[in-house]
């Protein structure tokens, strides 16, 4: 079993771990042997204007995407775990539909959505079809963080006469908190990964993925295609890492306000 | 305001204070807004223009049957759309098929460090989903990583010219790909599974193997039928891998519909074709987990 579990990581590794690889080799070509070390493609891409430009626009889209469909997804998990909500179920499939249907379709049929309302495209429309395919995620997260909470806490704090704005502040927020953060930085990454919407949705205007895969097309821009690849493979893992450090820390934490614990 | 009007506010005031169903509807509203008019709106239009026709510049905006002659009725898109499925399913069967064990062993067989052993396997999914795929072709190329490998290792003279752009090459860069998705729902059915089951199982003399058909696998299906449809609908779409490393002999149906939308510019035919790919791959994809289900069902 074990021997089987490495073979299937090493399935999982090696393709991946071929780009930080030839990024250091000194040649164009991607191709064995190895020709030299060599990080004049990490300058190449450091130094590349369109594609600083194309980053710029994916932290951009990236932070507005996981706000806006943190706090949506906040808003309906709060809903559903609050209060018994005839058709809960049914509002839940509802906001899952966008897993369950291929980004193409939703990229199409935005796409229409904008040319009939005669909306121009730019990183706006970008946001919204990030916020609806990051809204299902957000919503995961927040109901597993926010399912089983003590009802009575709010109630307590209600009782000892905080308005409802300020329970939810003081009492459900800083409880909420470490599923709000996973929730920030998984739409986040799922937003600044996402490729195939945005290829439809952002007009003139490029996202670092539409910018990556502009320059596949040209043979010798790839080895800085893949020096940036090994860049975006570090930072990622950094954050999921740490994502889920804290949402680990984070359970381990809420077992105290959990009822009857 | 008169006395009526106060009336009816303060009895709705009531109401809505009393009423869960109105609190819980009044503070989701703003997400159901957004997806009504991000999700529901757009599947709207996009099914009404795939009754449309395409005149020229002009939209022809009479009901027609039109674009689904067409869609369906050119022999090169009914294979696009049989080899998108074919692919997708195959993708399907195999990527569960692997990520089984996987998910099994760290359920049943890692004792302290799951979540380490949980992270390992979800972080070749946080890179660039473009740049994965990108590196199959560049593994699979014919100066790729493997040739290059092998004529440098004086196993071979000349470059192995099927390794890319054919159905195969999509079908394993998919497999890759979607493996996370596989893994996890499989793991987390596989952790719900009551310990004493199978302690009960093993009690009665049941050996290893028909414990592991009777009570793991049936018990496990949910995640499995989780897993297989998170990664047949979304694949059978999937537009990058078959423009990266498909060629011409593995394009799929994302791909003419990606060129309705672009150089020929006949939306109506590219909604038509979208819409029928949904319905096919919504019909699938019940066949398929009803199958699934019954088969289980047998196994008791």
């Amino acid at each position: 079993m074990l021997a089987y579990a490495i073979l299937y990581l090493a399935f999982l590794y090696l393709p991946v771990l071929f780009l930080p690889l030839f990024s250091f080799n000194d040649s164009v070509f991607i191709a064995f042997p190895l020709s030299g070390f060599t990080t004049q493609w990490y300058e190449q891409m450091l130094s590349d204007d369109a594609m600083l430009h194309a980053l710029g626009n994916s932290l951009e889209v990236g932070m507005a995407t996981a706000l806006l469909s943190t706090v949506l997804g906040l808003l309906t998990a709060k809903a559903l775990t609050q209060f018994r909500v005839p058709g809960g179920a049914a509002l839940l499939a509802f906001t899952s539909l966008p897993l369950f249907i291929p980004d193409i379709v939703l990229g199409i049929s935005l796409l229409i959505l904008l040319n009939i309302a005669n909306l121009p495209l730019s990183l706006l429309s970008v946001i919204a079809g990030h916020t609806l395919i990051c809204v299902p995620f957000a919503i995961t997260v927040l109901l597993s963080r926010l399912e089983g909470f003590d009802k009575s806490l709010e109630e307590a704090s209600r009782d000892l006469g905080e308005d409802a704005w300020m329970s939810f502040w003081r009492v459900t927020f800083p409880l909420a908190l470490p599923g709000i953060v996973s929730s920030l930085l998984l739409t986040f990454i799922v937003s600044f990964d996402e490729f195939l919407i945005a290829y439809f949705l952002a007009g003139t205007e490029a996202t670092l993925p539409i910018y990556i895969w502009s320059q596949l097309r040209f043979p010798y821009k790839l080895p800085a295609v893949l020096a940036l690849g090994a860049a975006i493979l570090v930072a990622s893992t950094l954050l999921v890492v740490f994502a889920e450090w804290l949402r680990s820390r984070g359970l381990e934490n809420r077992k105290q306000f959990m009822v009857g614990a | 305001m008169t006395s009526a009007q106060a009336g009816m506010t303060a009895k709705f005031a009531r109401f809505y204070r009393r009423s869960e169903g109105a609190r819980g509807f009044a503070l989701t509203s703003p997400t159901m807004l957004v997806m009504l008019a991000a999700l529901a709106a757009p599947m709207v239009l996009l099914a009404l223009y795939s009754f449309w026709s395409q005149n020229g510049y002009a939209l022809d905006t009479r009901f027609s049957l039109a674009q689904y002659q067409v869609g369906l009725g050119r022999a090169g898109y009914r294979a696009l759309f049989l080899r998108s499925l074919e692919i997708s399913s195959l993708v399907t069967v195999i990527t569960v098929l692997l990520a089984y064990p996987m998910a099994y062993f760290v359920a049943f067989r890692v004792e302290k460090s799951k979540f380490v052993w949980l992270i390992l396997l979800t972080i070749p999914f946080w890179t660039s989903y473009l740049l994965r795929v990108f590196a199959w072709k560049v593994i699979l190329g014919y100066n790729g990583v493997i040739n290059s490998g092998l004529m440098s290792l004086g196993l071979i003279h000349q470059p192995l010219a099927f390794l890319l752009y054919n159905p195969t090459s999509v079908v394993v860069t998919l497999a890759h790909a979607w493996a996370p998705f596989a893994i996890l729902p499989i793991y987390v059915s596989l952790e719900k599974i009551d310990r004493s089951l199978l302690e009960a199982a093993a009690d009665l003399g049941d050996g290893t193997l028909r414990r592991f058909f009777r009570i793991t696998l049936p018990l496990s299906l949910p995640g499995v039928i989780a897993a297989a449809v998170v990664i047949f609908v979304p694949t059978t779409g999937d537009y990058v891998t078959p423009s990266l490393v498909g060629g011409s002999d593995g394009m799929m149906i994302a791909n003419v519909i990606e060129v309705q939308f672009d150089k020929v510019g006949n939306w109506p035919l590219g909604a038509a074709l979208a819409m029928a790919s949904m319905a096919a791959v919504g019909v699938v994809t019940l066949l398929f987990v009803s199958a699934l289900r019954a088969a289980a069902g047998k196994i008791r």
